[in-house]
């Protein structure tokens, strides 16, 4: 009898491994199919798969580490203007717009990390979002350079060169939409791996009882520096995918606003799970489209959706579906 | 040049009197109930835009004493309806809350009172230069400089010599003994977040006297605020109104002597605080960490 149990249980652990990973490839790999049945488009997909991975970055540091950052903004946006700048300034190269930005993004979390390693709770939060503020103001006033308030124009993703091939990302089809699809992939699996590495299990001890994991000899401020550092390179990665979707840099992509937008999309799809935060950035994506569309108190319902989240629906949506599942 | 740096001199330390009102609200309802309070800014807006209702039928000085009052208890609704329910959990719940309860009340100023500035008329003799030399000085920055003063001392008073001010001392320090204690700590938190939105109304009025009503009014002097907490240092109120004052005559005097570093420079004293004194300059090692 007890056999059973445990082989049904076994079953139904393996089971809930893979199906969820099918489930979400298999949407995924399909968008531009069924997408533009829905009425949506390729673009929007595309915006779900950069802030999902900005969130799921970030929840590296808030579910997986138990630590409160309220300025991944700002990482996000160092990323967009590295690829910007780079793209312009430098050379018509994605994947060089890409590594300098993800390289900038996450260099400046870095050592900013070191600064702020010994804060916790709301104080840690405050910091991260003072310093997001530099960021957003440096790009604000450094008008010759990152052109201000309007943003950096005046570049554009380049095709890829492949050997003989040549992969043109250049056009807002498919094509670009599986080139994001694909960084997206490989940034997720790294993370994957890293969350079932020790060091990954480590993060989960420090989340879960910082002081046990301390008395076990573990170096709790370099596993939340380096949680922290990491998070930012995968924020910055989705800032450089950002800026190249929109071919655009926004001084908003660095303010505290999107800050609470990362935040609130992974609470949303609940921080204690792996994907989570891209159902939350799906969801919110598609609802604030959807709102701005239809109303200029768009703002209202954005608020209006944060304090539901907050006093409703705590665990976010999968949480919610994976303590039904053990109910 | 003697003019002009007097002249920086006395926006610097009307600018810092903001910060300082505007911080110490903050910091209350921080060291109490460690919760960051987005909304704060929009306090003050609301406290802006009351005073505007308002003067008309009281009076300038009248809504300067009624719309903080009334900014207070709405803090006082909101504490009891939603933020005393986040105080035990995570703080990324707090800080969501408050996040989108700024964006609700930002945007009922827009819808109720529009998305342009509008004029909250100060009695003239107010208005009027206090020297012809010193076209600046005007009695209004006068009074407006004596209101933040009394007003400051008034709470550091109530703080020391009240009843409820030493039990929110006390509650800063242990909030669990003081519940232990005997003391009903529920409602402690809510008067101290009444007290705080109430000098954010303060701080309104006094704003929107001096650069008029906009529906962001607040989100300029939110991250000021922010980082005059951090530079006095979380936990001590003596903190935040000698980081307030020094980022406001920091900023000022940069505007002398290289005006395009001027909101730049209190970012940078930001960073050399945590640098070489992570806890803020009066800050206690232990707060809030």
């Amino acid at each position: 009898m007890t056999s059973v149990t445990v082989g049904g249980a076994a079953k139904r652990i393996a089971g809930a491994n893979w199906l969820p990973l099918v489930a979400v490839w298999a949407v995924l790999l399909g968008a531009p199919l069924w997408l533009p049945l829905l009425g949506g488009y390729t673009a929007l997909a595309g915006r779900v798969l950069v802030l999902g991975l900005a969130a799921i970055g970030f929840n590296l540091l808030l579910g997986f580490t138990g630590v409160m950052s309220f300025g991944h903004a700002a990482y996000f946006g160092l990323g967009a203007y590295g690829a910007g700048l780079t793209l312009k300034y430098l050379a018509a190269s994605t994947p060089l717009a890409m590594l300098l930005g993800t390289l900038l993004g996450g260099l400046a979390g870095t050592l900013f990390g070191l600064l702020i390693v010994r804060r916790r709770g709301v104080y840690f939060a405050m910091v991260t979002i003072a310093f997001g503020q530099v960021c957003y103001y440096i790009a604000y006033s450094w008008n010759d350079f990152t052109g201000g308030f309007d943003g950096l124009r005046g570049f554009q993703r380049a095709p890829i060169g492949l050997g003989p091939a040549l992969l043109d990302i250049t056009g807002d089809g498919p094509v670009f939409y599986y080139f994001l699809l694909a960084v997206f992939a490989a940034a997720v699996t790294l993370m994957g791996l890293l969350l079932r590495s020790p060091f990954g299990r480590t993060l989960l001890a420090i989340r879960e009882n910082e002081r046990r994991a301390r008395f076990l000899g573990i170096p709790v401020e370099r596993h939340i520096w380096m949680s922290f550092s990491l998070s930012c390179f995968f924020t910055a990665l989705a800032g450089t995918l950002y800026a190249l979707l929109n071919n655009f840099a926004d001084p908003l992509s660095l303010h505290y606003s999107l800050s609470g937008e990362i935040v609130i999309m992974t609470v949303m799809g609940g921080m204690r799970t792996f994907w989570g935060p891209l159902v939350g950035a799906a969801v919110f994506v598609v609802l604030s489209d959807y709102i701005s569309s239809m109303t200029e108190n768009w703002m209202s319902f954005i608020g209006l959706l944060f304090v539901f989240v907050v006093l409703f629906f705590p665990r976010g949506i999968l949480g919610f579906v994976a303590r039904r599942d053990q109910g | 040049m003697l003019q002009l740096v007097l002249f920086n001199v006395t926006n610097g330390l009307i600018l810092g009197a903001f910060y300082v009102l505007m911080a110490l609200g903050l910091s209350l309802i921080l060291n109490l109930s460690h919760v960051i309070n987005f909304a704060h800014g929009n306090f003050l807006a609301l406290g802006g835009y009351l005073a505007f209702v308002l003067a008309p039928y009281i009076g300038f000085g009248g809504a300067l004493v009624v719309s903080p009052l009334l900014a207070g208890v709405l803090g006082f609704i909101i504490e009891r309806l939603m933020i005393r329910r986040v105080y035990n959990r995570d703080p990324v719940y707090s800080l969501l809350l408050t996040f989108g309860l700024a964006f609700i009340i930002q945007d009922f100023c827009r819808f109720v009172w529009g998305p342009n500035g509008l004029p909250l008329g100060v009695p003239t003799f107010l208005s009027a230069p206090v020297n012809p030399t010193w076209f600046f000085l005007t009695w209004y920055r006068m009074s407006m400089v004596v209101i933040v003063v009394a007003a400051v001392a008034a709470l550091f008073a109530f703080l020391r010599y009240s009843r409820i001010g030493v039990r929110i001392r006390a509650g800063t320090l242990d909030l669990d003994m003081v519940g232990g204690l005997g003391v009903n700590v529920g409602m402690l938190r809510s008067l101290n977040f009444a007290l705080g939105s109430l000098l954010a109304g303060l701080s309104g009025v006094l704003a929107a006297g001096q650069i008029g009503l906009n529906p962001n009014m607040g989100d300029e002097l939110l991250m000021p605020s922010f980082i005059a907490i951090i530079v006095g240092g979380v936990g001590s109120l003596t903190g935040t109104l000698f980081g307030g004052l020094l980022i406001g005559l920091a900023a000022a005097l940069t505007t002398v002597f290289y005006p395009a570093a001027s909101e730049a420079v209190i970012y940078v004293i930001m960073m050399v605080v945590l640098l070489i004194r992570p806890r803020g300059l009066l800050g206690e090692e232990g707060m809030l960490t």
